[in-house]
């Protein structure tokens, strides 16, 4: 038994090595599994790499097999046409042979995935790492960060090189979390609390999107995540903190009546303003990259269109067309654009 | 039973075809019904193959805006359904029924009756399911056909999520046509246990037969479980229970235990039928014995028990913990051991044989070569690691087509070949099935090899449109082409079929000359299946009459 466990480790040890080959140089596909930018996601990378081995091995060996037989088995010309082969009826030593190799390799990967698995499924949050709380919506994900008092939405900002522990839950159906980058998908499913931690080793944004059919708008529910470095960390959650900007110029003061007289309030959350639930929390909306969970980047004029028809740009998401005028479109874009 | 005529209808005899309609809809005998299961299922293979294509479409481009979200998401849903329940399970029930009772040398399956309810049972539910088209639309935003995947996760499949009515065609379908699979399995049990001809012991069974056997032991087994799914689903939605209603305290992950216990044996119910086709054809064709039989059945019925304790490798994403997950990696990891010997076993038939390269051979020989790629993507997925990247993404895509299309549809044709003679008297065209073969083969590994590199890429399933900058496209542009080489092979079987039954080439009795009892009696065979009924002394009776010199029952085969 001891034996076999050092050589279960003697193989994923010997795997370490070929992880460094770049198969798909980045760049190819900024949410390649073979790209993995922190540990969660290279644990698992060092397995698959060995699993990918062992397996193109035996897939070689079967296949040429199949190939030598085929090519051997051609019915010899000129022969009689009522000659059959020799019948072969078994053999209980070759069969067992075929029996006890595929037994052992069977559990040596099965050792190798017990022990991945141990490593990387933690059930309780690591010291010193950062509390977020995921919940999914169809289709959208809102962050909560307990420890900071900081709610936001669709983007996760999270300090570089600390481990990030995720709480998941879901608001309606089962959703999963997934940057192929930082780490493997995790499930998230009303009326539980699923766990998943993550690390980024460098700054930069890390994409991924909702892996669990969860609707009409599924496709269109995708992830970021901005790993920054403390400094930056520090100064966006002291922002996000504070109340949400006043208007500054009259037609924005407009933009925040229409946003208080009309739907909007009521799905929406703008600290000191509203405190609806449905829809992300527009309190610091100005300071995200994009829109509409991940649909269009966010500028003025993204920010105008989105709210005048969202179904013209994601499909069957919950958010509908408001049918304001074209002034108070303006107005309300202009308090939008405020919220930094 | 007098006003029936005592044989079926000669090719070419001219009946009014009301007749003709009477005498299949009122039939119970089982080639018949097997004949018209294997037909409805090939139907729902082009309707099931249009849909998937149509999604083919869709993909082709980042950000297609060919076919919308709604749209998209009833195509994923019913391809699927239609895949499993309204494909797969017919056509091989269909062959089962057909060739069950031929093999053991019995003159019907031990039920009739119930052999004809369980066919138009399972009719009734495809149409019902197919009905939500006409039948669901009424609602405001309410989808016209189900759109909640095949999986039918709870709760989106609850009211507040799904609303309208095609959930419930999609429930009342699927559980009628269940209730027919299971008349079919009790059929199939009773007939091989108790009508089997003198002689034919359990360790004589072909393999087919045995395959068959545990088969419908699998569905008495897992379809119940989804059926009272079913009824629970039903009841939250019409009668206000909460079961899987998360927003009253419902269970979500209890739904996916229970579809998956049923799903997953579901994936050996669909893949041992082909096993049984292969374990026919390749013997035949290469001349020899099927190496090591008692293995083979040992390994058989080893993965029957292995297939109903690996559910939850569905699940890996789940969160179930370490224990529970590490648990199911080592039994998913244990299916491939007797999956492995078999596929030895095969290889070890094929060596040193005199391999005869039929259309059916050929196309036996293309399962063996996909299923090993898409057992070998298998093991990768059992690994909980690589899985928890993996699971719902377009690799998995790859790796179920690879065993299911390319393995089970190579397998399907491979029977088809082999044992249409036996159905209809005529032989389909060699020439065309080659074609078909090749357009098939480079088809699927268009379409389904680059879905492996797309998921290990990032690409989820279920998607009805995708970003630009994922370095998607190329993948999917790839295995939109291959969908068109699968149309032309499908289409040229199609004609094959047609021109064949008017004037292919007469098949005799045993065109094949092969060794089980099917081929013993006239192609099509007589109403009652044998004149006499037959009296066997060894698994290939026939190999015993063509060489008394040299019997198997000389080596206790």
């Amino acid at each position: 038994m001891v034996g076999v466990c050092a050589v279960s480790h003697l193989m994923l040890l010997a795997t370490v090595s070929i992880d460094n080959l770049e198969v798909c140089t980045p760049g190819v596909s900024p949410t390649s599994i073979f790209h993995p930018a922190g540990p969660a996601a290279t644990h698992l990378n060092d397995v698959i790499w060995l699993v990918v081995g062992v397996t193109a091995a035996i897939g070689v060996v079967v296949l040429t097999l199949l190939g030598v037989a085929i090519v051997k088995g051609r019915r010899p010309a000129g022969l009689s046409p009522g000659a059959e082969p020799t019948q072969v009826f078994g053999s209980n030593q070759v069969e067992l042979a075929w029996t006890v190799v595929p037994t052992v390799i069977v559990f040596l990967l099965t050792l190798v995935t017990v022990r991945v698995i141990r490593d990387v499924d933690l059930t309780e949050m690591p010291d010193g790492a950062l509390r977020v709380q995921v919940i999914g919506h169809q289709w959208w994900w809102e962050y909560r960060y307990p420890e900071l008092g900081i709610v936001t939405a669709n983007e996760l900002v999270v300090p570089v090189g600390r481990k990030i522990w995720l709480e998941l839950e879901s608001a309606d159906v089962s959703h999963s979390w997934w940057v192929p980058r930082l780490a493997g998908k995790r499930d998230v499913i009303p009326n539980y609390q699923t766990n998943t931690w993550f690390q980024a080793d460098a700054t930069g944004t890390y994409l991924g999107q909702c892996a669990e059919y969860c609707g009409t708008a599924h496709a269109g529910m995708l992830l970021r995540v901005d790993a920054i470095d403390a400094a930056a960390f520090e100064a966006w959650s002291t922002a996000q903190r504070s109340t949400a900007a006043d208007p500054s110029s009259a037609v924005a003061m407009r933009g925040r009546a229409v946003f208080e007289s009309l739907a909007c309030a009521s799905c929406h959350t703008v600290s000191g303003v509203s405190d609806g639930l449905f829809g992300p929390d527009l309190s610091h909306v100005a300071s995200r990259a994009t829109l509409g969970s991940g649909a269009i980047d966010f500028s003025e004029d993204n920010v105008r269109r989105w709210i005048d028809n969202p179904q013209a740009i994601k499909p069957g998401c919950n958010m509908p067309s408001l049918g304001l005028t074209p002034d108070e479109l303006t107005a309300v874009v202009a308090y939008l654009m405020g919220l930094r | 039973m007098t006003s029936l005529p005592a044989t079926p209808h000669r090719l070419g005899e001219r009946r009014p075809w009301t007749a003709v309609v009477h005498e299949w809809a009122t039939t119970v005998d089982h080639k018949r019904l097997g004949i018209m299961y294997v037909v409805t299922g090939m139907i729902f293979l082009v309707v099931a193959g249009l849909e998937g294509s149509a999604m083919r479409a869709q993909l082709t481009f980042a950000e297609n805006k060919l076919i919308s979200p709604e749209v998209f998401n009833q195509l994923f849903t019913m391809h699927g359904t239609t895949m499993v329940f309204l494909m797969g399970m017919p056509v091989l029930l269909g062959m089962a029924n057909f060739l069950v009772p031929l093999q053991i040398g019995a003159r019907d399956m031990a039920f009739p009756r119930l052999n004809a309810f369980g066919f138009w049972l399972f009719l009734l539910g495809s149409i019902l399911l197919y009905f939500s088209y006409l039948g669901a639309p009424g609602l405001d935003g309410a989808a016209a056909a189900p759109d909640v995947g095949w999986f039918a996760y709870a709760p989106l499949t609850e009211r507040p999520f799904s609303r309208g009515n095609s959930t419930d065609y999609w429930i009342l379908g699927i559980m009628v046509g269940g209730f027919g699979s299971m008349t079919t399995a009790i059929n199939l049990i009773a007939t091989t246990l108790c009508m089997r001809c003198p002689g034919m012991t359990l360790m004589r069974m072909p393999l087919l037969t045995w395959m068959m056997l545990v088969v419908a032991i699998l569905i008495l087994t897992a379809i119940p479980v989804l059926t009272a799914a079913q009824v629970m689903l039903l009841f939250d939605r019409s009668l206000g229970a909460h079961f899987f209603d998360t927003q009253n305290g419902g269970d979500a992950v209890f739904w996916q235990h229970l579809f998956w216990f049923f799903g997953h044996p579901e994936v050996y119910i669909l893949i041992l039928p082909g096993f049984g086709f292969i374990s026919e054809v390749i013997p035949v064709f290469s001349r020899k014995v099927i190496f090591g039989y008692p293995l083979m059945v040992a390994a058989t019925v080893a993965i029957m028990f292995i297939s109903l304790g690996v559910w939850a490798h569905h699940m890996f994403v789940v969160g179930l913990g370490p224990f529970l997950n590490s648990l199911f990696a080592a039994t998913t990891f244990l299916v491939s051991i007797p999956t492995g010997i078999k596929v030895f076993n095969w290889l070890a038939t094929l060596w040193g044989g005199h391999i005869r390269f039929t259309a059916s051979m050929m196309f036996a020989l293309g399962f063996l070569a996909m299923f090993v790629l898409g057992g070998l993507t298998g093991i990768m997925l059992a690994v909980v690691p690589f899985d928890w990247q993996l699971s719902d993404t377009y690799f998995v895509v790859g790796h179920f087509h690879y065993v299911l299309i390319g393995g089970l549809l190579n397998a399907i044709f491979a029977g088809l070949f082999f044992w249409f003679p036996k159905a209809t008297g005529r032989l389909l065209s060699e020439t065309l099935g080659k074609w078909s073969f090749w357009l098939l083969q480079i088809g699927f590994t268009l379409t389904f090899g680059p879905m492996h590199i797309s998921g290990i890429l990032g690409m989820p399933r279920r998607i009805a449109y995708y970003e630009p900058d994922r370095g998607w496209e190329i993948w999917n542009q790839i295995s939109s082409f291959g969908v068109i080489f699968q149309i032309l092979a499908v289409a040229l079987f199609a004609w094959n079929v047609i021109t064949s039954l008017r004037s292919g080439r007469r098949a005799g009795n045993d065109p094949w000359d092969a060794w089980t009892l099917e081929w013993a009696t006239t192609s099509p065979p007589p109403e009652h299946n044998f004149d006499t009924i037959p009296v066997v002394g060894s698994r290939r009776p026939l190999w015993d009459s063509k060489h008394p010199e040299d019997p198997d029952s000389s080596y206790g085969a």
